[in-house]
């Protein structure tokens, strides 16, 4: 199967490059990327951990949508074309810049603001599974940022906050055991927070944990308003 | 120069529960937190099934500490046990103060679910997202610390020592290719285990055993390396992990004639018996011919089916969803197709009870260290909870050490040599690292596996040999400096094959087995013998080997029944 790529580096700049893979079967788009390493072109840099789509290492553009390359099946194309994720800056090939994406995480104060714990004698709180349950689902984002390369806030607004960092700081928000919420909600609301959103919806659409970041951002507007 | 009091490489579980652990007793401080891929991409992430503590009435302190050492085959060090168990229920009520979503009981309390070789339904777990979720909430609370600086993307190569003192660490700048010298007063290594030394593994692409690696390189002896953990239920053809939580919450193994075959040989037990014992179970009826066939091999069932939808969705959401994605197999509805999987590196950088290596101001902890509490087997659930309760361990020691030392130093002589190393004398040959890699990955999961012998292990040695040979004409294709994943794999491939010369030399010693460790010519423990530690010293001509007793401190060792 041939797999298109759209590498980048400082000499040659942005270029288009193709290669044939062979195809074996439950053959991912990453089992790919790593047969062109090792056996083809051993500077194609990507990034990859788990290969389970749980450490949100591996996402890129296939075939024009964000995915996670070790959970996306080569067998459901005819050719698989790669490209990085969009909004980010390009280092290599397809690993762009993730340190501020990481940097908008951080401003949501995303830890539970606690000021009870008791770090030498910790002492178990009580959450129901229904409390449990309210925030659970916003937990689970990997950090991949698909959302991000799709959102068109993000893409015109360098300093948006974004989908991902406002999943977190509603995840944290909704959870019973927090004292935080004014702080938080103050963060998400300010200029570039949640009223920046076009409420475009792709961030939900192409989330590979379902995560739904638009409903997490709407939560919060209504939030912000009480 | 970038420099700091303590240097933490690592960030996963054990790394940045150091972290935390300094950060919550000092404000001073300055904690560089160092890792090869950013923090909450680490293995860590990948642990499902949960976390041993004890919590509750009718378990027990000693219990627990009596089934990691019956576990461990009697070879872990029973004191470090005693001290570990106490340790673990204050790490998980901690995780929890800071945010981790814990499964819970109906009434709110932190619920807990059963393991393999417990005699107390013991694990705590967050769905079957342990791991992940105990990464994330460390992270998180790092963030909210000042003191803390992140190096993400940095790749170990080297440390700095001197008159048996720790100076720092030497490290490549993945995005621009820089090597990097960390001024420390205190390093710990936090580097994780030696799995992709196998083919067939669980572990994510970046686990090469670079701390171990370095750690055997500077002189400081490799503990216990021979014992290998085989995980049971490793889903074909990935080897993505199916976490023994699928049989905590009562499923089955089953093999092609549809017999739980566990009754055979763990009758008390069945599929929770320790996951040596199953493993070696499993891998007995493949052999034997009773396993499924398949393009990717034989393979044994696991059954979920007669669980129920509602409780896979609530108690085992990830298992489903892999299961689905990577083997287009719905656990509702028909059984995983498992095999035994390369799991966990139960040997490693030696350290006493308190983290510390023989290098003065130099800890290790988690996965890439061996205190040990594991011995020839770790229990399930038993090495996130050490990630937490030793990675505290080793930020306190660090910390105390960092306060009351000297200003180190990195002497010039040592940056030029580490330069020209990296970026002048490796890769100038014509041998390619990923087919090194490849064919060492085939000795591992051939010679190296769960049934072991004599022939087989001296035919791994000579290869391993025969690849070094290789390695030393490596190529380096790519010259440029941003992100250089060929010379970074380059790099791995070179710690993986000490680590292996390793491990196979251990492994052709010791005549006898124990735990993980099975050697069809010496079928037997033999205790006389071998109730001891294996400590494997660098030496340019392969590793040099020395024994030290098992501290022993109220079970005396008894046969391993389950």
């Amino acid at each position: 199967m041939k797999f298109r790529i759209r590498r980048f580096d400082e000499k040659r700049g942005s270029y288009w490059q193709s290669f044939e893979v062979p195809v074996t079967t439950a053959m991912t788009v990453l089992d790919g990327l790593f047969y062109i390493r090792e056996n083809l072109d051993s500077s194609l840099a990507f990034r990859a951990s788990c290969r389970m789509g749980i450490c949100g290492s591996c996402a890129v553009k296939i075939n024009g949508r964000p995915r996670l390359a070790c959970e996306t099946q080569v067998s459901k194309f005819r050719e698989v074309k790669i490209e990085p994720l969009d909004n980010f800056a390009v280092i290599k090939d397809l690993v762009t810049e993730f340190e501020g994406f990481f940097a908008k995480h951080k401003k949501v104060k995303p830890y539970l603001i606690n000021p009870k714990a008791d770090y030498e004698n910790p002492v178990e709180q009580i959450q129901t599974p229904e409390e449990l349950k309210v925030y659970y689902d916003f937990s689970l984002c990997i950090k991949c940022g698909a959302c991000h390369s799709v959102c068109p806030a993000a893409a015109t607004l360098e300093g948006y906050l974004s989908p991902a960092a406002l999943v977190s700081a509603y995840r944290f928000n909704a959870d019973s055991r927090d004292h935080g919420k004014e702080e938080r909600l103050k963060i998400v609301s300010a200029a570039d927070g949640v009223w920046r959103c076009h409420s475009a919806m792709e961030c939900s659409e192409v989330c590979p944990k379902q995560i739904e970041p638009a409903k997490a951002i709407q939560l919060l507007r209504v939030a912000t308003l009480r | 120069m970038i420099e700091c009091d303590v240097a933490i490489v690592g960030t996963g579980l054990a790394g940045m529960r150091a972290g935390v652990a300094i950060a919550e007793k000092s404000k001073k401080v300055s904690v560089a937190l160092i890792s090869k891929t950013y923090p909450i991409r680490c293995h860590s992430v990948c642990a499902e099934g949960g976390s041993a503590a004890v919590l509750r009435e009718g378990d027990s302190f000693d219990l627990h500490a009596w089934d990691t050492v019956k576990g461990s085959d009697f070879l872990a060090d029973q004191d470090a046990v005693e001290f570990f168990v106490r340790e673990c229920p204050k790490e998980i009520i901690r995780l929890e103060n800071w945010g981790c979503p814990w499964s819970r009981t109906p009434d709110g309390r932190i619920a807990q679910r059963a393991f393999g070789g417990q005699s107390f339904e013991r694990t705590v777990f967050a769905a079957d997202r342990t791991g992940f979720h105990e990464v994330h909430t460390l992270y998180e609370r790092l963030l909210s610390y000042d003191n803390v600086e992140f190096f993400n993307e940095y790749f170990l190569t080297n440390l700095a020592i001197e008159n048996g003192r720790i100076q720092g660490i030497s490290a490549i700048d993945l995005k621009n290719g820089k090597l990097e010298f960390f001024k420390a007063k205190a390093v710990i290594l936090a580097t994780g285990g030696a799995g992709r030394l196998y083919g067939f593994t669980t572990y994510s692409h970046q686990v090469t055993g670079d701390g171990m690696a370095i750690a055997y390189r500077c002189g400081i002896p490799l503990k216990d390396m021979e014992f290998m953990q085989f995980h049971p239920t490793g889903l074909i053809p990935s080897g993505i992990l199916m976490t023994e939580a699928c049989r905590g919450e009562g499923g089955y193994l089953r093999n092609r004639d549809g017999e739980r075959f566990m009754a055979k040989y763990a009758p008390e037990k069945m599929e929770l018996a320790p996951r040596d014992v199953v493993a070696r179970a499993m891998w007995r009826e493949i052999i034997e011919g009773r396993g499924f066939e398949s393009e990717h091999g034989p393979y044994i069932a696991l059954d979920l089916t007669h669980l129920g939808e509602e409780k896979i969705e609530e108690r085992l959401p990830m298992i489903r969803e892999a299961a689905i994605k990577f083997a287009g197999i719905d656990p509702v509805e028909e059984p995983i197709p498992v095999r035994p999987v390369q799991h966990y590196t139960m040997g490693g950088i030696h350290t006493n009870m308190l983290t510390e290596t023989p290098v003065k101001g130099l800890f290790a902890a988690g996965e890439c260290a061996c205190i040990s509490i594991h011995g020839a087997n770790r229990l399930g659930s038993n090495s996130t909870v050490e990630c937490l309760v030793f990675g505290r361990v080793a930020g306190e020691m660090a910390l105390k050490f960092a306060e009351n030392s000297k200003e180190p130093d990195i002497p010039k002589e040592f940056v030029r040599e580490e330069e020209i190393r990296i970026y002048d004398r490796i890769g100038k040959g014509d041998e390619n690292p990923h087919a090194i890699k490849r064919e060492l990955n085939n000795i591992m999961d051939t010679h190296l596996w769960i049934f072991r012998d004599e022939s087989g292990l001296k035919e791994a040695l000579r290869k391993i040999k025969e690849l070094k040979g290789r390695y030393d004409r490596v190529a380096i294709s790519d010259t440029s400096r941003k992100f250089n994943v060929a010379l970074l794999s380059t790099l791995e491939v070179g710690y993986l094959l000490d680590l292996a010369e390793v491990v196979a030399t251990g492994a052709l010693l010791r005549t006898e087995s124990r735990g993980a460790h099975y050697r069809l010519d010496y079928p037997n423990r033999d205790d006389e013998k071998w109730l001891k530690h294996s400590m494997a010293y660098y030496s340019h001509d392969g590793p040099r080997f020395e024994y030290f007793p098992v501290r022993i401190t109220r079970w005396k060792p008894v046969e391993r029944r389950y």
